[in-house]
């Protein structure tokens, strides 16, 4: 079975267009039968993402524009988030998990998203993000 | 307190809040200012200085809603008072876990044993 798009969606980068989005998704996924056991780190991961590329990467500007894609393959789920920003190197974030970070109120997201996704990527500039997990459907 | 702290049912128990979280999604920003804030009250506008927060009825948390725990369990050691968490699912105990915030925060299974650590 080929991968197909399920999902496609240009937006302001506007938090609370993010939540609509991310609501819109979470249903598209559960139609689909996604288990219970899936959906929580899905959801966690599409939050952390769509945040970074609208705080981060968009610097909160609502005339630059956030596009997530969402892809099925059989029971892998593929997601793509790509923002208008100048890009990161995620290997310069600092690991929030050092003594010297811990106390420190952000710089956890990308961590989150390897801990709870099979494969996390970024492109060569750090200005598209791609998720991918093997998930259960119940369909 | 009750009408400025909607987004949690409090009680007292020997001298000690118990903060409950109502929402079972702190997920998203908008979500997350409201509570933090309302977090923030309890120590700042309440004077409150042995608060447990209970988890039992969230389902989901982000990052930043953990950047919003930090600065409370700040703010509870600049006051001098004392924090603790309890009733974490699973899963939002792998989150504290994988981000090793475990050895930031004073986390129980329990109201009853948080409550023993007071």
């Amino acid at each position: 079975m080929s991968e197909t798009m399920i999902y496609n969606q240009t937006f302001a980068s506007d938090l609370h267009v993010s939540a609509d989005i991310q609501k819109e998704i979470q249903e598209l996924w559960q139609s689909h039968g996604m288990s219970d056991m899936d959906l929580p780190d899905m959801q966690l991961a599409l939050e952390e993402g769509l945040a970074n590329a609208i705080k981060h990467g968009n610097q909160l500007d609502t005339s630059k524009k956030v596009t997530v894609e969402c892809y099925l393959n059989e029971d892998v789920v593929r997601i793509v988030i790509q923002d208008e920003g100048d890009g990161f190197d995620p290997n310069d974030v600092p690991d929030p998990t050092l003594p010297e970070n811990l106390d420190k109120p952000s710089g956890r997201g990308v961590m989150l998203m390897k801990a709870f996704m099979d494969d996390v990527i970024y492109n060569d500039v750090g200005n598209q993000l791609t998720f991918i997990k093997r998930c259960t459907f119940n369909n | 307190m009750a009408s400025d702290v909607t987004r949690f049912n409090i009680q007292t128990i020997d001298g000690v809040t118990i903060a409950k979280f109502i929402d079972n999604r702190i997920l998203d920003e908008a979500t997350i200012q409201v509570i933090g804030e309302q977090m923030y009250r309890l120590v700042d506008d309440h004077g409150l200085r042995k608060v447990v927060l209970d988890f039992e009825s969230v389902e989901h948390l982000s990052s930043a809603a953990l950047g919003k725990l930090i600065n409370m369990k700040k703010k509870m050691d600049a006051a001098g008072g004392q924090l603790a968490m309890c009733s974490l699912r699973s899963e939002l105990l792998k989150i504290f876990k994988v981000t090793k915030l475990t050895k930031v925060f004073d986390i129980h299974a329990s109201v009853e044993k948080a409550l023993k650590g007071f």
